[in-house]
């Protein structure tokens, strides 16, 4: 419009309608010519259009409605002009394509839902399961006729073990071994008798068998020592006086 | 938008009936009178009508053939909130406008009144019509694209 301001206020009464008939065939004319008055006559029409929606008025009545459907429905289709056919055209795609979208979208919706619904149920059961697991765990720990069994390592390798029975009163001494591990060369085992005061008391030598079991018989003791433990280590073949560490195996009298 | 234009210029359901099924007639029997670089579909549907029933109501012969009828407008009509949210705009700028220029804007644009007219109705200088009628539309258009 720059430049043109002259022609503004009959624009916006051409876009009125309002002009009168000399001055509307001016200004179409001039119009034919200026783009920028053109633009502006476009937009005068969008204020009127803005306007518009300042009517506040009644919804059309269904009649209304029904007699546009009937017009629609009684226009010829044999005399149908070009420019017609495209809309009757579409009328029948513009419903199908309603129809596709509706139903995809519900498809989809019913899709979304159903798959939830899978997942709770899926849920359901796992809680279910889980409930009924700890239940019959229960039920077996708290059963009076359950069977307790503790089991070990079957490959576990077999532990040395020593017996010694001592009669103070007679100084007399056995000793069972049995599963002793087997012993380096000219080494013995030497069993101790370790008195309630004083240092241990050497109780015999022995070297176990293929099958790891020895014994030690009466050994000579001084009489009525009362023995709080024994004790075995490593020795010399021809034994010792004193034991020398490590000790490798020990029991207190019960 | 079409019918309650209608209904605002003619006050007639009867009448404004006619002009909602002219209207629409129109586009279905030659579609290709609006195209999108027209403007938006609800704003041109909306001024053809009022022409319309200008016409209608001055018992005249349509004076702007709807394919010449080009639309530029800033918000689109065609939801239901944006215009609801432009209905609210455009009601508070009427509101705020003078008297005097929301009375000349609404007779020239609802009641078809020639700008001789309402000068010679108010009483006005024509001039004086004329430029609150333009100042009238621009204060909507400013509304939209401040």
């Amino acid at each position: 419009m720059s430049g043109h301001e002259q022609f503004a206020e009959d624009l916006a009464l051409l876009a009125l309608g309002s002009l009168h008939s000399d001055e509307r065939v001016a200004l179409q004319k001039h119009l034919e010519g200026c783009a920028s008055c053109r633009l502006e006559l476009e937009r005068l029409r969008g204020d009127m259009a803005l306007l518009n929606l300042s009517a506040a008025g009644p919804a059309p009545p269904q009649r209304a409605k029904d007699r546009l459907l009937k017009a629609v429905a009684r226009e010829p289709r044999a005399n149908a002009t070009a420019q017609r056919r495209p809309l009757r055209w579409l009328v029948p795609w513009f419903a199908a394509a309603a129809f596709i979208l509706l139903a995809v979208f519900f498809w989809r919706q019913s899709d979304t839902l159903s798959q939830r619904v899978a997942e709770l149920q899926n849920e359901s059961a796992q809680q279910l399961a889980q409930l009924e697991k700890a239940r019959r765990v229960v039920a077996t720990l708290t059963s009076e006729d359950a069977l307790r069994v503790t089991l070990v390592a079957a490959q576990a390798p077999p532990q040395p073990q020593g017996k010694a029975i001592y009669s103070r009163d007679r100084s007399s001494l056995i000793f069972l071994a049995s599963d002793m591990p087997a012993l380096p060369p000219q080494k013995t085992y030497e069993l101790w008798l370790i008195p309630a005061t004083g240092s241990p008391i050497p109780a015999g030598v022995f070297k176990p068998d293929a099958r790891g079991s020895a014994t030690v018989i009466e050994p000579p003791l001084p009489a009525g020592v009362p023995a709080k433990a024994f004790a075995i280590t490593v020795e010399p073949e021809q034994g010792s006086l004193t034991p020398t560490m490590p000790i490798v195996m020990m029991g207190a009298g019960e | 938008m079409v019918y309650a234009v209608a209904w605002r210029v003619l006050s007639d359901t009867g009448a404004a009936e006619d002009v909602l099924q002219e209207v629409f007639m129109q586009l279905w029997r030659n579609p290709g009178v609006f195209d999108s670089s027209r403007g938006n579909l609800a704003a041109w549907l909306g001024v053809i009508a009022r022409n319309r029933a200008i016409d209608t109501l001055r018992k005249r012969r349509p004076e702007t053939d709807v394919a010449d009828v080009v639309v530029s407008v800033e918000p689109d009509m065609a939801g239901e909130a944006e215009r609801g949210r432009a209905m609210e705009k455009v009601r508070g700028v009427l509101a705020d406008m003078p008297a005097a220029q929301r009375s000349a804007l609404e007779m020239a644009y609802f009641e078809g009144l020639t700008h001789t007219e309402i000068a010679a109705k108010t009483g006005e200088p024509l001039g004086t019509i004329k430029t609150r009628i333009r100042a009238g539309l621009q204060a909507l258009r400013k509304a939209f694209t401040s």
